[in-house]
């Protein structure tokens, strides 16, 4: 067995990284031509690390489940990107992003990587200009900054709101300026499904071609995993219907720990579901809450009344509503970091203030922000004594320019216009900050096998603040992996190609095989939607935004009688070798029923409360979540053997020298 | 409400294909339309038939998966969407809808109304980046101002999501609105013009190479397009071609 | 899937082999077009006010040596041009799209106009030979191959007899409104396929408008004058 070593350099944080690039192992060009990486996803971190290891003169393959690396579902990512810059001039430098982001994750990241992250989100910016990536601009023609939940400073760089687009963009143009010059292979509509070890060293996949359903062997030096998070494991998510943790969990049966899967940020401002039908959520950025006011009707009778259409929330009174956010928390109001705003609304549903027909709503109301602005631009604009109809005209005006294309997709979905009537929204499963366990190399515990971005758990601890994935994904990517990579790969030169035909790769292969073929010859009863919505279900109501002893043995044990009958009764039609969406989706919802009883494993052993992970046992007197720094300082990595309920636990013990840990308060 | 789908069936590539006319019952206006397919997907499973093969990812309008070409129009009836934010109140009880794959010689059909957009990525290849390296060793962001004018304007280019949306439109499936957009959010930028030349010179002659028609400034696409991806920019393609062909 | 098309990016023949090369140039043939229709109304207009003038004018403009020698040859290639060029970019654009879609809801998002610029420009064809038979054939012959003596009041006489059956009017009139909406989108057409879009696109495409009604409306209104002025006689 492995021991769970960081491998975080010796010095002072701030000069860790610099000294570290100063002596690790390089690779000379000349011989970079000779080794080949293969990558696995092509969003933001997979999409920059192919093309700065092509770059570098590395071989690539990359490979993408859609048919083109753009659509990765970084793509969806709205808010911003957070550097710091401090081009506002307020204050803030490489230690406060870093110091927010330890803190707003909940002292459960690794202080080491969190550093470096800060460190080199400035160089992340000046990347994606030179690239042509259009952040917004202010008249002098200077980069526009907006703030964010959960910090005191602005430092958030956007496109609009559609900032996770225009990187992407940016990162698949690098990409394809690699393919051009023939660095990059690019597989699209290919499916990576095993991974190959030989000695035990990552060295090759075995992927599937989704167009013929061809499978494909693929030898390289080492491999790296960017697919992203497992959100979908509730079936029900912000993620694309496509994400899925396959490869993660593939490399995870094969020798990678798994870490903090109970770590998942369910995020408050999302269109809220309307039938059972609901396919996937649909987030409203978290900008939204720094004009919208959350409340729920403070009598029981008339949440009843609105719940059966009965009554409408403009017809409640003022004094009739429990503005919940700002009495809970007056100090941060309704900008408390997520997981908190999350609670707080399930709480109010819970207790039977739901305000649509599920009960699962809550208003995101901008009646107060409307007022505010008409009255602020009647003064701008010289009118003395202006009509109440003037004052929502101008206030309604200011809105539509900040929120307007967020407003209209939210009139397109609920067929409601929130101008005039407040917007529902409810929490849903977002990211996921645990992940495949990776060293300060980010490298996971099988040699020569990296995972980057979303998919790995390293920088945002229990929680993730608003615009750091993105920073994450692309500071993975671009800045961090193509050094540290060299440095395993130095010892590599000497091994020549690597060839496919080995017993390893056939034996794989063979697994790969046997399995879909089951899928097919099933023929069972039931589609795997059918199971994949009962997973998220448990998953959603048991080991969700609260999760206590009792029910997470439950989700235990269901999650275990859904697998069982999943294998039993799965239903997939068609045929192997062709387009087949539903085998595509029964080897991720396969894969998915593992994860999600490891994820419950991980929640009911971490007897603690600390950001996204809420554990009714663990609270304070007044509600609020308790951290338990003397027990659970800790990285949970888990280790396959068989079986999720098998799993061993290996802890990586979190030091914090440069922080002091601090009970996070927002009231 | 119930409907009645005529849906375009074709097993493969190299196969010929035909319109399959399907029923659902129950179907709520809340309902996205992709929802409404994914019913009908399920009923079909259960009957032991193939389920229609479609494109979607991010089911919220940013992916550019989602391509049904819907009673005669790129991703439906509405305005300024994707397929999979089309909603089922567009429709009533009864209606039929037709629901067919993009159609151009440069998109063959994969499967269904599934297709094949490789001709995008190919234009893309030919030019549609700024070859800088990706060291992070480049001057401050800040060093060059850029007017938020010409900022803006490249950021509305830049929205295109690749959906293909403009070549099913147009009657010549042209595919000059998604290169344009392309070719302007670089254009407009000083980092972009540097190689502004060869890029509009070598993506449009790699466009031209896929087989896609030529653009006759209907207009379509700038209407079905989701993004609402404006004329404006091929023009500016026609202004930049013609300054790298003279010059 | 692996990438099969080849980037072909160095091989970059003639100029009018790229599809915006050739729109421009279909644009410019158009914009060439559109000065010379100004030009021949003017002429045409002059028979409303006076017989004398229009024969001035007429006898001007084919006797001119620039006029015949220099801008008939070029007026002859953009109108061949034109038609030549707008024939192989429909061929080419129906070749596009190979499989059709079974329902195409054309009419939700482009105007009648564009999307049938072939059939109005076949109609504006067809009308052009018939003008040929009718005028410039008949002048051809005078000039250059009888080489009758030139008589400078002819011309009038030759308008008044052409616009005696009524066929013949009915004929032009539906050209002019098959040319009218041939310009209704052509016009703004050309500005945009040169690469004019920009605050002053407002300007052009109301100025397209007017030209594309008032223009044709011209040369009907020279027609039908010259058909019932002949009737009062």
């Amino acid at each position: 067995m492995t021991t769970l070593n960081s491998r975080v350099p010796e010095g002072p944080i701030k000069d860790k990284w610099t000294l570290y690039k100063d002596k690790i192992n390089l690779v000379n060009p000349a011989n970079k031509r000779n080794i080949d990486i293969i990558v696995i996803g092509t969003g933001l971190a997979g999409g920059s690390a192919a093309a700065t290891l092509a770059e570098l003169g590395y071989n690539v393959k990359a490979f993408a489940y859609q048919d083109s690396p753009r659509r990765a579902h970084s793509i969806a990512a709205q808010g911003g990107i957070n550097a710091s810059k401090n081009y506002m001039g307020d204050g803030d430098s490489n230690y406060r992003l870093f110091y927010d982001t330890v803190k707003g994750g909940d002292y459960r990241s690794r202080e080491a990587n969190v550093y470096r992250l800060a460190e080199v989100s400035g160089n992340i910016i000046d990347q994606c200009v030179a690239q042509g990536v259009p952040f917004a601009r202010d008249y002098g023609g200077l980069l526009d900054n907006r703030s964010f939940g959960g910090v005191l400073v602005s430092r958030t760089f956007y496109a609009k709101g559609q900032t996770g687009q225009q990187l992407l963009l940016g990162a698949y143009a690098a990409m394809n300026r690699q393919i051009a010059r023939g660095k990059i292979e690019m597989f699209n509509r290919h499916e990576m499904l095993d991974i190959v070890k030989i000695d035990g060293k990552a060295r090759g996949i075995i992927a599937r071609d989704l167009i013929s359903g061809k499978i494909e062997r693929h030898a390289a030096h080492a491999v790296v995993i960017a697919t992203g998070g497992y959100g979908n494991v509730y079936f029900l998510s912000t993620n694309a219907m496509g994400s899925n943790a396959t490869a993660a969990w593939k490399i995870h049966k094969k020798g990678a720990y798994f870490a903090n899967p109970c770590f998942t940020q369910i995020h408050p401002t999302c269109i809220p579901r309307s039938g059972d039908y609901q396919s996937k959520l649909t987030l409203m950025s978290e900008s939204l809450r720094n004009d919208g006011r959350i409340w729920v009707p403070a009598k029981i009778e008339d949440a009843k009344a609105i719940q059966q259409g009965k009554l409408k929330p403009t017809e409640i009174a003022e004094e009739d509503r429990d503005y919940y956010l700002e009495r809970r928390y007056p100090a941060f109001g309704n900008l408390v970091p997520r997981d908190v705003a999350s609670r707080a609304a399930k709480e109010r549903c819970d207790a039977g203030f739901g305000v649509n027909a599920t009960g699962e709503a809550v208003y995101l109301d901008f009646a107060t922000a409307i007022h505010r602005y008409g009255r602020e631009q009647a003064k701008i604009h010289g009118i003395s004594n202006p009509s109440e109809e003037k004052i929502i005209e101008l206030g309604e005006g200011i809105i539509e320019a900040k929120y307007g294309n967020l407003f209209q997709m939210y009139e397109k979905i609920i067929d409601e216009n929130p101008y005039k009537t407040p917007m529902m929204i409810y929490p849903a499963t977002h990211y996921t900050m645990g992940g495949v366990w990776v060293d300060y190399n980010l490298m996971t515990t099988v040699p020569g096998l990296y995972c980057i971005g979303e998919a790995n758990f390293s920088d945002h601890g229990a929680n993730r603040l608003g615009a750091s994935a993105l920073m994450q994904g692309l500071a993975d990517g671009y800045f961090v992996l193509p050094y540290t990579i060299g440095d395993y790969l130095a010892d590599e030169i000497r091994t020549g190609k690597i060839s496919t035909d080995s017993p390893e790769f056939e034996e794989v292969e063979k697994e790969v095989k046997d399995r879909l073929e089951f899928f097919i010859n099933n023929k069972g009863t039931h589609s795997v939607d059918y199971f994949h919505k009962k997973l998220g279900l448990v998953m959603w109501n048991k080991v969700g935004m609260a999760r206590n002893e009792k029910h997470l043995k439950e989700a235990i044990q269901e999650i275990q009688e859904i697998r069982d009958d999943f294998w039993k009764n799965v239903k997939v039609p068609g045929s192997l070798n062709e387009f087949n969406q539903e085998l595509e989706k029964a080897g991720r919802v396969a894969d998915f029923l593992e994860l999600g009883e490891l994820f419950a494993k991980d929640a009911l052993e971490r007897e603690e409360s600390c950001g996204g992970h809420f554990r009714e046992e663990h609270v304070t007197e007044d509600g609020e979540a308790k951290r338990d720094d003397k027990n659970y300082a800790y990285v949970a990595a888990w280790e396959y053997t068989g079986k999720p309920s098998e799993a061993i636990l290996h802890k990586e013990q979190l030091e914090f020298k440069d922080i002091e840990l601090k009970t996070r308060s927002y009231k | 409400m119930d409907l009645t789908l005529k849906i375009w069936r074709q097993k493969g590539p190299q196969e010929k294909g035909q319109m399959v006319e399907y029923k659902v019952t129950d179907i709520s206006e809340h309902m996205s339309f992709l929802e409404m397919m994914d019913v009908l997907n399920e009923s079909l499973v259960a009957k032991n038939e193939e389920p229609i093969a479609f494109d979607h990812d991010c089911r919220e309008g940013i992916c550019g998966m989602c391509s049904l070409y819907i009673n005669g129009e790129a991703h439906g009836p509405d305005r300024g969407i994707t397929t999979c934010q089309l909603h089922m109140r567009m429709f009533k009880n009864g209606d039929t809808i037709y629901i067919e794959p993009w159609r151009a010689k440069a998109f063959p059909v994969i499967k269904d109304l599934v297709v094949d957009r490789m001709a995008f990525e190919r234009i893309q290849q030919a030019g549609g980046f700024i070859s800088v390296n990706t060291s992070g060793n480049t001057q401050d962001a800040n060093a060059i101002p850029i007017s938020k004018h010409n900022a803006d304007l490249s950021m509305d280019a830049a929205a295109c999501i690749g959906c293909g949306a403009c070549v099913a439109s147009c009657k010549n499936s042209s595919a000059m609105l998604f290169v344009s957009a392309k070719v302007s959010q670089f254009a407009l930028l000083p980092q972009g013009k540097i190689e502004a030349a060869d890029r509009v010179r070598n993506m449009v002659a790699q466009m031209d190479l896929e087989g896609f028609g030529n653009c006759t400034n209907t207009g379509a696409c700038e209407v079905e397009c989701p993004k609402s991806i404006s004329l404006e920019n091929i023009a500016r393609m026609n202004r930049e071609y013609l300054k790298a062909s003279i010059i | 899937m692996l990438y099969l098309g080849s980037l072909n990016l160095k091989n970059m023949s003639g100029i009018l082999s790229s599809s915006i090369a050739r729109k421009v140039a279909m644009a410019l043939s158009a914009l060439f077009l559109i000065i010379f229709l100004l030009i021949h109304l003017s002429v045409n207009l002059t028979s409303l006010f006076s017989e004398d003038a229009f024969n001035e004018a007429s006898h001007f403009m084919g006797t001119n040596s620039l006029i015949q020698y220099v801008m008939q040859p070029i007026l002859i290639f953009g109108v061949v041009f034109h038609f030549v060029m707008g024939f192989i970019l429909e061929l080419k654009n129906r070749e596009a799209r190979n499989v059709k879609y079974f329902k195409n809801n054309g009419a939700a998002n482009a105007t009648w106009m564009s999307r049938n610029m072939i059939y109005s420009g076949l109609a504006i064809l067809a009308f052009l030979v018939l003008h040929f038979i009718d005028f410039w054939i008949p002048e051809i012959n005078h000039k250059y191959i009888e080489v009758l003596p030139e008589n400078p009041t002819r011309y009038f006489v030759e308008l008044q007899h052409k616009f005696s059956e009524p066929w013949r009017v009915g004929a032009y009139v539906i050209a002019f409104v098959l040319l009218a909406l041939h310009l209704l989108h052509g016009f703004q057409s050309a500005f945009q396929s040169i690469g004019f879009n920009n605050r002053y696109t407002k300007c052009v495409k109301t100025l397209g408008k007017i030209y594309a009604i008032v223009i044709p409306l011209g040369f009907i209104t020279v027609a039908l004058y010259n058909y019932f002025s002949q009737l009062n006689h």
